[in-house]
């Protein structure tokens, strides 16, 4: 399973870091989304796989019996999704309002120059 | 814990002062110097104490770096502790009624507080870093001083210069300062063992007297203080004369014990101080202006100090001493003559001025009591020169230091003949001259009648303070001040001097002349101007060199830069996972694929609708990877986030254009390339990152006490809600920020001002 999370968060960067090199406003924030994705999958990663085991304490026992998925990187992903999902709803409207100001949806019409 | 009382007093009297001003008008420096004045008649009154045992105070205040609030009045900070508030009240009286009828007047006397305070601590302070931090804040009050007239370009170009070159030096200075509490296991001063056989020596040695040189304006650097007469007369004739430029010399004479007695002392100082010399009395007796003539010689006398303290020595230190008490009373009158001067007739041009004496008596026989002192006729001034005169005569560069000695007299006798008697004298050319008011006219006749005054009891004068201060610079100090030696050398080459200074001030008029034609600035400041501007320059280049303002650039610098430190770190690594078994099942490959089919289609897709539709599928794969793994909760979140985001996307499409402008198929090539190589680093650093495992997860824990101790069964909400609550917190602030952030996005167009942001 590891080598297809791999190759899954390599696409992910890559694909991610593509859209991002592209000129327009919208394609960065997908690709923005795309890398957000990756990292959350790679952090998932590195703490160890085990396939589905989650880490709920069942009915009359006290702790859960070992394999089971580590919950704290759980934890921190869970809370980096809604970050992330915060700042990309707040870039979206900052996209829309510069949109607005600059007429145009292309990054290298707001450098000056 | 008087000292720091004190010191706090002023700085409060500082905030006070503007209300005072509003209150009192042009009589607010008579009420605000009598603080100044009560803490003159404490220390005084604390000279017999002095004398025999000097008080010391500490208070600690950060004592796991040495740093406390040490503060100790021994001799020398007695001399100088009297100047700074002697002086100092009398420039705050002379200064509100210099200002009489400006506005401005309270921030000035704020600013003067200010700066009294902060050489008050510096010269009582017993710490090496708190004298620092008030050595940097006199360097901060002068800058406002001196730019004080804030809309005239040369105004600020002085306040700019003087900070940059005393504050270039502070840097050196606090580097030598620290260095030296290292070398000297200590940062108390009065505990500093003498470092002259350390072999740190030389090293901070160096940056001291780099930090003491350019505060006390030593040549190369003597450039700023002429400058620096741009700040009200008050100002120049307080800070730029009397006190604040003494600061590098002060630290010199109060590091003395601890850095002097070595050859490289003595021959850095002589030949610094020496150079100074020369070059601040030379430039003297070619102004015009009267302030830049007092500030020239102002740079000579900080030089003679200077070379005194080099020299060494009993006889040395009780000159430099005499001449220092000597120099801050005649140049203060001096300076504040000269402010009366203009303020009486409107020029400080001294081809324009003559036969004032008629007109503005008072102030005429101040300046005429502070000329004879400069001569070195008046007894302060003429013990002090003698004494200067025999202490180098006595030393093993004799040559070289009476000869700096005589052409700095010379040019005294010359400034003093053509300040103090010329422009008195002969036929009014100011029909409109007049005495100023009482507060004009106080502070110089009060600093000339000391001048003469203190030297016609050097004994006692000695007794007083002056024993203790050389003792403070020459350990076991058992000199005596005495107007008469008899006929010697010394007493030659003083009267030889002061004749040659006023014969040549015969001259004066033509070397006045002969300097009025040339305005080139000096090489020093040329030096400076270029370095300010190289700076800049090098800034410039720099910016544009880094910041291009594209992202695209921003992008690939990071990308590349992480690749680099990635691969660094992982070539080095011995993998484990080719050997790790290629266990998948057929429905992840599926999800594999599906994944992969997404990225690619996004990164093709020429419709927004699609590319978002596309991310959306993505996430989904995503949701799922979670859900396979045992991850239900991010699966969940990651779904909803999904939604939002695809919802979000399409509302503020409608505003957007469509995709345009697509690159060039070259660009695209490349960035696929460089989005590869990125890609595959991840990929690779995920397969390092799941091997890799060190010491235990501290998870253990959570899932341990989950249940018993916050009775929830799913893990990873008690950890989110419970264990890491605080967190979740955050979590939520930045989401609600977030959510505000986008309200006034969106409603900011119903208002319409969109056009002009740029």
């Amino acid at each position: 399973m590891v080598w297809l999370l791999a190759l899954a968060i390599g696409a992910l960067y890559a694909g991610g870091l593509y859209m991002m090199l592209r000129k327009t406003m919208v394609k960065l924030l997908i690709g923005l989304a795309m890398i957000g994705n990756a990292a959350n999958l790679l952090i998932f990663t590195s703490s160890g796989i085990v396939r589905s085991k989650a880490p709920l304490v069942p009915k009359g026992a006290k702790t859960v019996e070992p394999p089971f998925a580590d919950p704290l990187t759980q934890a921190l992903i869970l809370t980096a999704i809604v970050i992330g999902f915060a700042v990309l709803a707040f870039a979206l409207a900052l996209v829309r309002r510069t949109y607005e100001a600059v007429g145009s949806g292309g990054l290298e019409d707001m450098t000056e120059e | 814990m008087e000292p720091l009382i004190a010191v706090t007093a002023i700085f409060a009297l500082a905030l006070l002062a503007p209300q005072t001003s509003r209150l009192l008008a042009h009589r607010a420096g008579w009420l605000l110097s009598l603080l100044p004045f009560g803490l003159f008649a404490w220390m005084a009154s604390l000279s017999p104490a002095v004398n025999a045992d000097p008080p010391k105070w500490n208070q600690p205040w950060v004592p796991e770096i040495g740093l406390n609030l040490a503060f100790r009045l021994d001799g020398l900070a007695l001399l100088f502790g009297l100047l700074i508030t002697g002086i100092g009240g009398l420039v705050l009286v002379y200064a509100g009624e210099y200002m009489k009828g400006d506005p401005r007047a309270g921030r000035l006397l704020s600013f003067l507080l200010f700066f009294m305070g902060s050489m008050l601590g510096v010269v009582l302070a017993d710490n090496l870093i708190l004298l620092f931090v008030f050595w940097e804040l006199t360097s901060v009050s002068s800058f406002l001083l001196i730019g004080f007239n804030s809309d005239e370009e040369g105004s600020r170009r002085g306040a700019i210069q003087a900070l940059v070159v005393t504050g270039g030096g502070g840097l050196a200075l606090l580097a030598g300062l620290v260095w030296m509490g290292q070398a000297a296991q200590t940062y108390e001063i009065s505990n500093l063992p003498s470092l002259a056989g350390h072999p740190a020596y030389a090293g901070l040695f160096a940056l001291v007297a780099i930090g003491c040189f350019t505060k006390s304006a030593q040549f190369p650097f003597h450039f700023w203080l002429p400058n620096a007469m741009k700040a009200p007369t008050p100002v120049s004739a307080y800070l730029h004369s009397a006190t604040m430029v003494k600061a590098g010399v002060y630290l010199l004479a109060r590091l003395s014990p601890t850095l002097g007695g070595t050859q490289i002392w003595e021959v850095t100082l002589t030949a610094v101080g020496g150079a100074t010399m020369v070059v601040g009395g030379g430039l003297a007796l070619i102004q015009y202006d009267l302030k830049r003539i007092l500030a020239y010689t102002t740079v000579a006398a900080l030089g003679t100090l200077v070379l005194a303290l080099g020299i060494g020595g009993e006889k040395a230190a009780g000159a430099a001493m005499a001449f220092l008490l000597a120099h801050a009373l005649y140049k203060g009158a001096l300076f504040l003559v000269a402010g009366a001067v203009d303020h009486g007739t409107g020029t400080r041009d001294i081809r324009a001025l003559s036969g004032l004496a008629r007109q503005m008596p008072i102030t005429g026989f101040a300046a005429l009591l502070a000329g004879l002192s400069m001569l070195g006729v008046a007894p302060m001034g003429f013990l002090a020169k003698e004494m200067a005169f025999e202490a180098a005569l006595s030393s093993p560069l004799a040559a070289v230091q009476a000869g700096a000695l005589s052409l700095a007299a010379v040019a005294f006798a010359w400034v003093a003949f053509v300040v103090g008697w010329r422009i008195f004298r002969g036929t009014p050319s100011q029909p409109d001259a007049h005495e100023g008011s009482p507060g004009l006219w106080l502070g110089p006749m009060v600093l000339g009648l000391l001048g003469v005054g203190l030297g016609c009891a050097p004994a006692w004068l000695e007794g007083f303070v002056g024993s203790a201060a050389a003792n403070s610079v020459m350990p076991d100090y058992q000199g005596h001040w005495s107007l008469w030696h008899g006929f010697n050398l010394a007493l030659g080459l003083g009267v030889g001097c002061i004749v040659l200074g006023l014969v040549g001030a015969r001259a004066s008029e033509r070397a006045v002349a002969w300097g009025a034609e040339r305005k080139a600035v000096v090489g020093c400041e040329r030096a400076y101007d270029a370095a300010i501007a190289g700076a800049n320059r090098l800034a410039e280049t720099f910016t544009s060199l880094v910041q291009s303002g594209r992202l695209r650039v921003y992008l690939q610098t990071t990308i590349g830069t992480t690749l680099v430190l990635l691969a660094a770190a992982m070539l080095r690594w011995t993998p484990d996972f080719p050997n790790r078994p290629f266990d998948v099942r057929p429905h992840e490959v599926l999800l594999l694929i599906a994944m992969l089919a997404g990225v690619i289609g996004a990164a093709h897709s020429k419709s927004r609708l699609s590319a978002v539709v596309i991310l959306g599928v993505v996430g989904f794969g995503v949701a799922l990877t979670y859900v396979l793994l045992g991850a239900p909760d991010l699966a969940m979140t990651q779904i909803a986030v999904e939604i939002l985001t695809v919802i979000l996307f399409v509302l503020t499409f409608i505003h957007l254009p469509k995709f345009q402008r697509a690159s060039t198929l070259p660009t695209r090539l490349g960035d696929a390339a460089v989005a590869t190589v990125f890609g595959a680093a991840m990929g690779f650093l995920c397969l390092v990152a799941s091997e890799q495992r060190y010491g235990e997860p501290v998870s253990a824990y959570f899932v341990e006490n989950s249940y018993p101790l916050a009775h929830g069964r799913n893990i990873v909400n008690v950890i989110l809600v419970d264990f890491r609550g605080l967190d979740t917190m955050g979590e939520i602030t930045v989401l609600a920020l977030a959510g505000l952030g986008v309200v006034a996005l969106w409603s900011a167009k119903r208002s319409g001002g969109g056009a002009s942001t740029r």
